[in-house]
């Protein structure tokens, strides 16, 4: 595997470090990434084929169904491109569905599902049970400074178990993980594109930013 | 997971939100564990759980109910992906009866005898979400306005016949169109026109959009009727008879889902149509006589 996941070094491996961010559009929110970024001042594109992996500096991937997600990721080759490009340091930032996506070990997923991977954790999907239990619940993210994160849960996922080599960005009062960060990577189970706070947006943001110039 | 009093529950945000997951997605009509086990694995993105299609509802005739819980709580146990069901129109205690089951939306539908030619239901007062019917702006804003989370357009169900489903996004969207083109002191009349709240015929006008999300339904058969209706505007569809009265469900179902994520790409759509099976066999609309057209309950 080229590439470290590791830290912000510039990898010579994966290219470009700058282009426009991709959001994976196969299902789910994804216009509503694509505005927050263009509202940060970034250029963004959908992404649905392998053949538009190539050009994108980091990737979003929106909430939705992460069971259809993974299915139309594999069926149309996205999966692989992306996987390639996550093992050679893009930043990627999953919010819920996406965070899902990006784990490397699924609880309670549908029969045969698979995850893109990247982040060393165990993450359960639909983690508190039905829609009636959705909620909405300030959350401090330590990382982000004041004020909290207003967060937003719809049948949300946990990280379940966290791996070595990822790092907890924020728990719920009774401790459950609900933002990783590892390298480049970076998970939510909750939806800031769905709130006027982009704090998140911006934090991934730096990260292409400082991949691109070699910090 | 122990509630806390700073979680706040059944919000709008969060009611409207589960809604805006799915879109880009196919819901489809299942009416036993086995069928809900074959739509989650050709990527349905929810499942409607119900004790006979549209297709058998208007077949067989007689007053059509709310499912049996044994069936809706099978289908719960059996798929991770969200499940939904129907109420009569009017029918609160359907919806209570509903929301107690812990069903992840539910349905208010014509589809279903209605209960109450007055009223529909109380929406607000549900932690659980609720999507409802219409064939043009103002039903949908009325809708709304007690609290519907999604809309979808009716079409007409059971038919496996396209053309209402057509009609009605055709007339939201140009609806909505219109609003957005006009001056702020024609809001006015054009909420009197539209039978619908002024606050929300003015946030529609300036946003160009509903404020909850738009699925179309009712005579969606084919991946192709699927994407025509993405290419139309619609944010993803609800697929009904169209797959378990099919030939070969499993891959009919896959195919249109394959279709709504691939709607503008003619090649995708032609390639998963091969080889189909039977479509549903179907019925045209222009052959019901009125009072079998689901679409005329509501109001």
């Amino acid at each position: 595997m080229a590439g470290s996941r590791e830290g912000y070094g510039a990898d010579a491996a994966d290219t470009p470090l700058d282009g426009p961010v991709g959001v994976l559009a196969l299902q789910g929110d994804f216009r509503e990434h694509v505005n927050v970024l263009t509202t940060l001042g970034a250029d963004a594109v959908l992404v649905r084929r392998p053949d538009e992996v190539a050009a994108i500096s980091g990737l979003v991937i929106p909430g939705g169904e992460s069971s259809v997600m993974d299915k139309l990721s594999r069926a149309f080759g996205v999966a692989d491109a992306l996987k390639q490009r996550i093992a050679g340091g893009m930043p990627v930032y999953g919010t819920c569905a996406g965070l899902i996506m990006l784990a490397d070990r699924i609880v309670d997923g549908i029969r045969g599902q698979q995850s893109l991977g990247g982040l060393d954790v165990a993450v359960r999907r639909n983690a508190f049970g039905a829609q009636t239990e959705s909620f909405e619940a300030d959350l401090d993210v330590p990382v982000l400074g004041e004020p909290p994160m207003h967060a937003v849960f719809i049948r949300a996922p946990v990280v379940a178990e966290l791996g070595d080599r990822a790092t907890a960005l924020a728990t719920l009062e009774n401790g459950t993980v609900v933002a990783v960060e590892q390298g480049n990577l970076i998970g939510t189970s909750f939806h800031p594109e769905m709130t006027a706070d982009y704090r998140f947006h911006q934090y991934f943001l730096d990260k292409i930013v400082a991949r691109s110039s070699g910090l | 997971m122990s509630e806390s009093t700073t979680h706040e529950f059944g919000s709008n945000r969060v009611k409207r939100g589960l809604a805006e997951m799915l879109k880009g997605g196919v819901i489809m009509d299942v009416v036993t564990a086995e069928q809900a086990r074959i739509a989650e694995d050709a990527g349905a993105v929810a499942v409607m759980a119900l004790e006979r299609v549209p297709a058998d509802i208007r077949s067989q005739g007689g007053v059509a109910r709310m499912s049996d819980p044994d069936l809706i709580e099978a289908i719960i146990a059996e798929v991770s992906i969200p499940v939904m069901a129907k109420a009569r129109i009017g029918h609160f205690v359907e919806a209570q009866v509903l929301q107690a089951l812990n069903v992840d939306y539910i349905d208010e539908s014509e589809v279903l005898s209605p209960a109450d030619y007055v009223n529909h239901i109380d929406k607000w007062d549900y932690t659980v979400p609720f999507v409802c019917g219409a064939t043009n702006l103002g039903e949908a804003l009325r809708r709304i306005n007690e609290g519907a989370a999604m809309i979808r357009s009716k079409g007409e169900a059971g038919t496996g016949d396209v053309s209402e489903a057509t009609k009605h996004i055709r007339k939201i969207k140009s609806e909505i169109a219109a609003l957005s083109s006009m001056s702020k002191d024609e809001l006015y009349v054009a909420a009197k026109e539209l039978q619908a709240p002024y606050d929300l015929v003015v946030e529609v006008a300036e946003t160009g959009k509903l404020p909850v999300v738009l699925f179309t339904a009712g005579g969606v058969a084919t991946p192709a009727d699927a994407a025509m209706m993405m290419q139309l505007g619609a944010d993803g569809v609800f697929v009904g008879s169209g797959i378990f009265k099919s030939g070969n469900p499993a891959q009919r179902a896959a195919a249109v889902v394959k279709a709504t994520t691939f709607y503008d790409d003619p090649s995708v759509i032609a390639e998963v149509s091969r080889g189909l099976g039977e479509a549903m066999v179907g019925i045209n609309v222009a052959d019901l006589a009125a009072p079998h057209r689901l679409a005329e309950r509501g109001w």
